[in-house]
């Protein structure tokens, strides 16, 4: 469970994040919605611990991520796939999979080959350097190196971007089953908001750096003033 | 065969490859700081003499040459390791220039602490090898055990690096955390201490560079690493900042250059074979030989 309650981040005069609050909880995922500089990146980028919030706190499960060092919330069960995905493109998928295993306590060789039974594609590729992948393998990869850890949390920031919307759909169903069979509580970070509300339980919309709607996925995908103003949903 | 081993042309080769190898090993220093910290150690050198001051000297004491070898990597690697916590880390994101004109001015320390404790005078710390040239056919062959020794030597340090970075876990956070330090980080690998690694292996790999001076007929004296990390850094150059495998070949490529240069031209112009290798190099290829990607990092 991750509880964010009155997250503000400024970098110098933007305000990137103001009095943010909301809370993801285990088995499901929660949507954060938002166009672009709605400051979803630094929502993430705060929980993960990479920019130092001016206000508020940051809980998971019981205990404060206040000043922790993102090594040590990677340590305690955080998984972040970056936006663009954070795949290391001169090491070899199978490189890159063994990173995703080193700071936790599962055994590698099992994970990894728990990973290739999940995404055979990986395993076809697994000494191919990432540099050669296409994107839709990449979040794949993105993906595996993730869960291959265990983790409690999954933040994902725009996963979507740049598939295709074949792949897309796949990536979504992934998520999905992920969540549900492991308990994680996923935060996805999506421009897509079609995408993501299909698979999401609840949902938390920003804009310029605030709340302006959070609750079921259902009802903000509902809700025709969210759709026409924020999520850019209503068709012509 | 005997002839050819004893040709002027197999001699230059031996001597080029004896002296490229001490090369390499500095520029494999070098690369691997420049890799993960992108930091130029101007001091690489003298940090390594000094070590081998340290190491070397305790065979005054009664120690024996090898453990004073390995006394002397330990002592750089913990020279290295602290350089890294105390003078590098509080420059992290501020201007490049910084850590380069701390190094430079650590260099001049280095080598003022060392005359002061040992003075300037040059000693000669004798390998158990020795250094009388073979013989074949009556002829001189240039290569002697003790320069057989210091071939394999380095051979085997850069090995056991190669081995280090492609097939542990430590090497992989090593590499990780240079390529891509806040994924890595994301990843739960304490980028932190990986850098102080960094920096210690460097050094360990620069202080055999020293010890093999140190051991040789060049001697040990509180500049003697100047002109060798000079030749390591134009090597480093050559054969690409970002490619360990460059470095070692840019090494061989100046040694055999250099002595080559002195062979047919004069001894006081062979470090212009060196520089001009590089200035050619770097006209057709500007990040060097061996370097996959231009300018991968913003
Ligand atoms: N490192 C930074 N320095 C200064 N301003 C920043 C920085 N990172 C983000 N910002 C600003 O903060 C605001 C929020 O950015 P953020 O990246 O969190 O938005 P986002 O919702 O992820 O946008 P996108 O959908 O484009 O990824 C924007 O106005 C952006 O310009
Ligand atoms: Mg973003």
């Amino acid at each position: 469970m991750i509880r964010v309650s009155d997250l503000s981040v400024n970098y110098g005069a933007i305000r990137a994040l103001r009095n943010v609050s909301f809370e993801a909880t285990p088995g499901k995922i929660t949507a954060v919605l938002g166009a672009n500089g709605a400051g979803k990146t630094t929502l993430l980028r705060a929980i993960s611990g990479l920019v130092t919030p001016q206000t508020g706190t940051i809980l998971l499960g019981e205990q404060s991520l206040a000043r922790v060092a993102t090594e040590n919330i990677a340590r305690m069960g955080v998984a972040h796939v970056p936006e663009g995905r954070g795949v290391i493109e001169e090491l070899t998928v199978e490189e890159n999979l063994r990173l995703g295993a080193l700071a936790s306590k599962v055994n590698i060789s099992e994970g990894i080959e728990a990973q290739y039974a999940q995404f055979p594609v990986l395993g076809d590729r697994r000494r191919k350097y990432c540099g050669t992948l296409s994107g839709g393998e990449r979040q794949m990869l993105a993906m595996a190196r993730a869960l291959i850890a265990r983790p409690k949390v999954l933040l994902l920031d725009e996963p979507s971007l740049g598939l295709a919307p074949q792949v897309t759909a796949e990536l979504m169903k992934t998520i999905l089953s992920a969540c549900e069979s492991e308990n994680l509580t996923v935060i996805l970070v999506e421009q897509n908001a079609k995408s993501a509300l299909r698979i999401s339980h609840d949902a938390v919309v920003l804009h310029l750096g605030a709340v302006v709607a959070s609750g079921s996925a259902a009802e903000v995908a509902a809700d025709e003033d969210l759709r026409r103003y924020y999520l850019g949903l209503v068709e012509e | 065969m005997s002839s050819f081993l004893t040709s002027s042309f197999m001699s230059n080769i031996f001597g080029g490859l004896a002296q490229g190898v001490i090369y390499s090993l500095v520029a494999l220093s070098l690369v691997i700081i420049w890799q993960s910290t992108h930091v130029l150690n101007f001091a690489q050198g003298a940090m390594a003499m000094f070590a081998t001051y340290v190491g070397m000297t305790q065979i005054d004491r009664g120690l024996s040459y090898w453990w004073c070898v390995i006394l002397s990597v330990v002592v750089g690697m913990a020279f290295g390791g602290i350089t890294e916590r105390v003078l590098i880390r509080p420059l992290y994101g501020k201007p490049e220039i910084n850590p380069i004109v701390v190094m430079v001015g650590f260099l001049g320390v280095i080598e003022a602490v060392t005359t002061a404790i040992w003075t300037s005078t040059s000693r000669n710390i004798a390998a158990p090898f020795s250094q009388i040239y073979f013989k074949a056919g009556g002829k001189l062959v240039l290569l002697s055990p003790f320069i057989i020794f210091q071939i394999i030597l380095a051979v085997v340090i850069m090995m056991l690096v190669a081995a280090l970075f492609r097939f542990t876990r430590l090497g992989l956070q090593l590499r990780a955390s240079a390529l891509a330090p806040e994924v890595a980080r994301l990843l739960g690998v304490r980028v932190n201490r990986m850098l102080t690694i960094g920096w210690m292996l460097s050094a360990g790999v620069g202080s055999i560079a020293a010890v093999i001076l140190a051991s040789g007929s060049f001697g040990l004296f509180p500049t003697n690493m100047d002109g060798v990390f000079v030749a390591g850094f134009i090597a480093a150059a050559v054969g690409g900042l970002d490619s360990p495998v460059g470095a070692i070949a840019g090494g061989l490529i100046i040694g055999l250059t250099e002595q080559f240069v002195l062979a047919y031209w004069s001894p006081s112009v062979a470090p212009l074979g060196g520089m001009i290798v590089l200035v050619a190099v770097l006209m057709i290829r500007p990040h060097g030989i061996f370097t996959r990607s231009v300018s991968r990092r913003v």
